[in-house]
């Protein structure tokens, strides 16, 4: 085990992979000699060489599009966008292409890509570079999408993405990348694409998030606790294949369950877990789910603005008072 | 050739004239053309009775710009193109049985029926599909050039596209790519002056397309669309200008398509002058004339037309006798894992 910060480990678990097979590639803006914009690929044009690691123009469709191209003839890139937001440029590449290939050709082609961004709003950049719409891409079958909330969750889910064979979109919160977490040091350390994982039990309320909300939720529950209101805490982890699993069992001893992501509440993630939890648990149900989530506006510059519309602390204990009650 | 679309040689010449490639060369790209031109007009035949459906566009005219170039590749070297697919698919020895049960949506079709006329492909003979959104294969090709250079194959990539297409971002993304990668894929674009019904001149800033690569520096050549032999020569120059390392490298091919944009398209946007003017310089009929002129008897060609005839009447009996895939098959493919 080593303390890392999310961006140490995204750098190392490439390395990692990037030495066990030759046929992983990273492309992107800035990601070779300044080692990226997040520092989430330090070091590896050193080891790795120009041919294994290289910068782009500022193209994002032709970085998606080199990264499907050479992962349909035999390669593994794994592709950088700068941010969630400049991959509305490249959107068409990832779900008509990258999500596509593989079924509307009988399966004859593979698109064994990642490509790896970063979302989330927090750092006062304005409506346009501060969204959060991984969801977004969860919507298409053929993508895998994996958003994870921790350390040792980026090197476990990150190896996976890069060893199936399927078109990961690797979902990184921008805010997090100095967060630190004891990683696995075994090379082989994978974790399952498609798994939530339960973080925290308790009996009251079933509250389900991914990413930087499943800090957020800990954090309300450790609050609520103070007051007896136990919570089971499941991180997603993986927006597709999304595993209902723990979420199920979990919300049929609790009959309660909270919803948080940081995207905006309107067809969300949120939206997508209750309605099944509806469709499947209906008898199960003692209060309406509550979601929260961002303020169903474009977030703001001006600090004070952008905090007020970003889910907090205080909305996820509001939200499960007043679900429990 | 009897086609219904007029097609004959003047059969004058007599005399033999060199050409770089062998009789029997040339008779086999005479007969992929002619098997292009006669599957297209069956398949008409087939959507007109609704066995083909969803949109279907026919490369009737432009047959000569895929025989040429694909006569030009080496077998390991990338085909690439978009939705008007049917000619490529064919050039690079996909089975006429086999393509037209894609077109028809049957289980024996390349991809099993799930992808249809603008989705024909077959990874064994390197052929990539087949891409309907609009230059989308111009940025998959850049990818699979990529590929190619990183595993130092010396595999070539040709990708096709209209001159509609030049005017997207994919397109300038790609070129500028492939030259600061120094990429080896040649840029085919198949210009037949119109993108649907809009010709070139009003949509784009300058009507050379060949003009655009200079920009990205990438050297460039025109070829006639109409003429195997001139499209054959200028593919050959591209290609060893990409396996010799020098990156990527832009082929304009000026040609034309007798039918409508796609399927049903009535509208009157060019003239039945403009069309008989390119169909009087038509590339099977102008094709039957270099076989006559190298010394290729009359009859050998007419044996050519009737084992083409013979072939699509078969293609079309496989794939009607090939059933449609089965309701489950729809949960197939998707994701590997
Ligand atoms: C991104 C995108 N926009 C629009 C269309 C609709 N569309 C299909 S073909 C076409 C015209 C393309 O013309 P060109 O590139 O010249 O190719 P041609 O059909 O002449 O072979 C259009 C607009 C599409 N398929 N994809
Ligand atoms: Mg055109």
């Amino acid at each position: 085990m080593t303390t890392l910060t999310i961006a140490k480990t995204i750098a190392t678990a490439l390395a990692e992979e990037m030495e066990r097979d030759r046929n992983i590639v990273v492309l992107g803006e800035e990601v070779a000699a300044f080692g990226g914009t997040y520092g989430a690929t330090q070091g590896l044009l050193d080891r790795f060489g120009p041919d294994r690691v290289k910068d782009t123009p500022i193209s994002e469709g032709i970085i998606a599009g080199a990264a499907v191209g050479a992962a349909m003839n035999g390669l593994r890139p794994v592709a950088e966008i700068m941010g969630i937001n400049f991959a509305f440029l490249a959107m068409d590449m990832i779900v008509n292409h990258a999500a596509k290939v593989h079924s509307m050709f009988g399966g004859q082609f593979r698109c064994p890509m990642v490509l790896r961004t970063t979302s989330g709003g927090g750092r006062q950049l304005g409506s346009t570079h501060s969204q959060t719409v991984e969801h977004l891409y969860a919507h298409f079958p053929g993508l895998k999408v994996v958003s994870p909330s921790n350390a040792r969750d980026m090197k476990g889910l990150l190896k996976a993405a890069i060893r199936t064979d399927d078109p990961v979109m690797f979902v990184e919160q921008a805010t997090m990348y100095s967060e630190k977490g004891d990683v696995p040091d075994d090379v082989d350390f994978l974790l399952p694409i498609g798994k939530s994982e339960v973080k925290r039990e308790g009996r009251h309320c079933t509250v389900v998030a991914y990413s930087k909300m499943v800090g957020v939720s800990l954090k309300a529950a450790a609050e609520l606790a103070k007051d007896g209101i136990e919570c089971t805490v499941i991180d997603l982890r993986t927006l597709r294949p999304l595993d209902m699993d723990p979420i199920v069992d979990s919300f049929k001893q609790t009959n309660h369950c909270v919803t948080v992501e940081e995207s905006w509440a309107m067809y969300g993630v949120g939206a997508e877990v209750a309605a099944r939890l509806y469709e499947t648990c209906l008898d199960y149900v003692d209060a309406p789910i509550k979601r929260v989530a961002t303020k169903d506006v474009p977030l703001a510059y001006s600090g004070p603005l952008e905090r007020y519309a970003l889910p907090s602390v205080d909305d996820v204990v509001k939200a499960v008072r007043e679900t429990v009650n | 050739m009897a086609t219904t679309t007029p097609t004959k040689s003047k059969r004058a010449a007599t005399e033999n004239a060199a050409t770089p490639l062998s009789n029997e060369e040339l008779l086999r790209l005479y007969k992929q053309m002619v098997e292009i031109r006669l599957f297209e007009e069956k398949c008409e035949e087939l959507y007109q009775k609704g066995k083909i459906g969803g949109f279907m566009h026919l490369y009737i005219g432009q047959e000569a710009t895929g025989v040429g170039t694909i006569a030009a590749r080496r077998p390991d070297d990338n085909i690439i193109t978009g939705y008007r697919d049917h000619g490529a698919a064919l050039a690079c020895g996909m089975s006429a049985r086999v393509a037209m049960a894609e077109m028809m949506g049957r289980v024996d079709g390349c991809s099993k029926g799930k992808g249809g006329s603008m989705h024909l492909a077959d990874i064994n003979l390197k052929f990539w599909g087949g891409h309907a959104i609009v230059g989308a294969q111009i940025a998959l090709g850049t990818g699979l050039a990529w590929a190619e250079q990183y595993k130092k194959t010396g595999a070539v990539t040709l990708a096709y596209f209209g001159d509609g297409a030049s005017n997207i971002g994919y397109f300038h993304e790609s070129l500028n790519l492939a030259k600061v990668w120094n990429l080896p894929i040649v840029y085919i674009c198949e210009n037949n002056k119109y993108g649907m019904w809009t010709p070139v001149e009003k949509v784009s800033a300058t009507t050379s397309m060949a003009h655009k690569a200079v920009s990205y520096d990438i050297p460039s050549d025109i070829a006639d669309g109409m003429d195997l032999l001139d499209v054959y020569a200028k593919t050959q120059k591209a290609i060893e200008h990409c396996r010799n390392g020098n990156g990527p490298y832009f082929l304009e091919i000026v040609t034309y398509r007798y039918r409508g944009h796609s399927m049903g398209d009535q509208r009157a946007y060019r003239t039945a002058e403009e069309i008989k003017k390119w169909q009087a310089d038509d590339p099977i009929g102008k094709f039957e004339d270099v076989l006559l002129k190298a010394g290729i008897d009359p009859t050998a060609i007419d044996a050519v037309d009737d084992e083409v005839k013979a072939m699509i009447e078969d293609a079309v009996a496989f794939a009607d006798a090939s059933p449609f895939p089965a309701l489950d098959e729809i949960y197939t493919d998707i994701t590997i894992e």
